[in-house]
């Protein structure tokens, strides 16, 4: 019973998703892109870099890298610290 | 984990050398190629796994040391912070070294170019920094669930 | 419709995952659901900022006179590729935590109290 009601609610969820994904906008015309043809023009004037995506990366946008590199970090504290009792 | 057989530890000893230069030349010219820090570090990361599956967890304990991961790890973090933290004279992670003339301070060519290894300021430092950070978190994941795996094995035997 | 090829793609992976988290009881399965959903999620972030024709957006030997896709996109699903290992890691690790402590990865037996 709990498993008819599950495969309802998942077949009803997925054909719409499905439907949705068609009435998208077309693929490969986005609409609004002001802020990604400022970086295409003026990234390597004003950092330099012949690759835009990565002074987007570390320039741009650098305080989501950090708080990136933060995660990252904290789940290698996290892995490391559920197996600490384990000895070498 | 037991170590593999002689055929793959010997295509291993053949191969490993060339995947970890390779990674390291993509974290170096992250900012001309595709490429950076995370990805050169994954494939650095993708050299250690393979040296810790063919040899064995046991074996490969004298040439992957825990600590010396976690100790670059931290300094990678540290670096990149500092990093950060040294353009605050104007703002947060600005980019001071672009066009100083100093170190990677040459001004890049508008348009299409062969590309500079002597320019983008700052971006080659940051990448250096998280590629050693990301390289050393993979090792450290990767030995200490391959430690972990024994464990449990261990415990479900007695 | 062919045209939005890429979409149903992406919404097929999500929602294979969505039926993994829904009926299976392993835990490494589970894991598994979970990362067939960021890798649709990534997918469907590329997907948004593609430009028909276009280069990627780098100058070094560019073909010249050529658009370039959308590179922000692109920037953010790097963040969101390290940040899903992460999470992948931390889940793996638990994952064997538990089978350490109760024998088993089925989420039924697990729910029962053991010292």
């Amino acid at each position: 019973m709990k498993k008819i009601i599950f495969g309802l609610a998942f077949i009803i969820f997925f054909s719409f998703l499905i439907v949705s994904a068609i009435n998208m906008r077309t693929f490969g015309e986005p609409t609004i892109s002001e802020m990604d043809d400022y970086f295409i023009e003026n990234a390597q004037n004003e950092t330099g870099a012949n690759n835009v995506v990565t002074s987007i990366v570390f320039d741009y946008r650098g305080f989501d890298t950090l708080g990136e590199a933060t995660v990252l970090f904290t789940a290698v504290v996290g892995v490391v610290a559920l197996f600490r009792g384990v000895k070498k | 984990m037991k170590e593999m057989s002689r055929i793959i530890k010997t295509v291993t000893n053949f191969v490993y050398g060339f995947i970890i230069i390779f990674g390291f030349y993509i974290i170096v010219h992250g900012h001309l190629t595709p490429g950076g820090g995370f990805q050169g570090g994954a494939v650095v990361g993708s050299a250690f796994a393979l040296l810790l599956i063919s040899y064995g967890s046991m074996n490969s304990n004298k040439f992957l040391k825990e600590d010396i991961f976690s100790l670059f790890e931290g300094f990678g973090l540290i670096l990149f912070i500092v990093l950060g933290f040294s353009g605050l004279g104007i703002t947060f992670f600005y980019n001071f070294l672009a066009n100083s003339g100093g170190w990677f301070g040459d001004t890049a060519v508008i348009g299409v170019n062969p590309g500079d290894m002597n320019t983008a300021g700052v971006i080659p430092l940051m990448n250096i920094a998280v590629g050693l950070e990301v390289l050393s978190a993979f090792g450290v994941i990767v030995l200490t669930m391959a430690r972990g795996a024994e464990f449990t094995k261990k415990k479900e035997n007695s | 419709m062919i045209g939005n090829l890429p979409y149903v793609v992406v919404v097929i992976s999500i929602g294979l995952g969505i039926y993994t988290l829904m009926f299976k009881r392993n835990l490494i399965k589970i894991a598994i659901g979970i990362c067939l959903i960021e890798n649709g999620v990534n997918l469907f972030l590329i997907t948004l900022g593609y430009r028909k024709g276009a280069v990627a957006p780098i100058y070094t030997y560019a073909p010249s006179g050529q658009a370039m896709v959308l590179p922000t996109p692109q920037a953010l699903t790097l963040t969101s590729i390290v940040i899903g290992i992460a999470t992948t890691a931390l889940i793996l690790s638990i994952a064997m935590m538990i089978y350490k402590h109760y024998g088993t990865l089925d989420t039924d037996q697990v729910r029962r109290l053991k010292g």
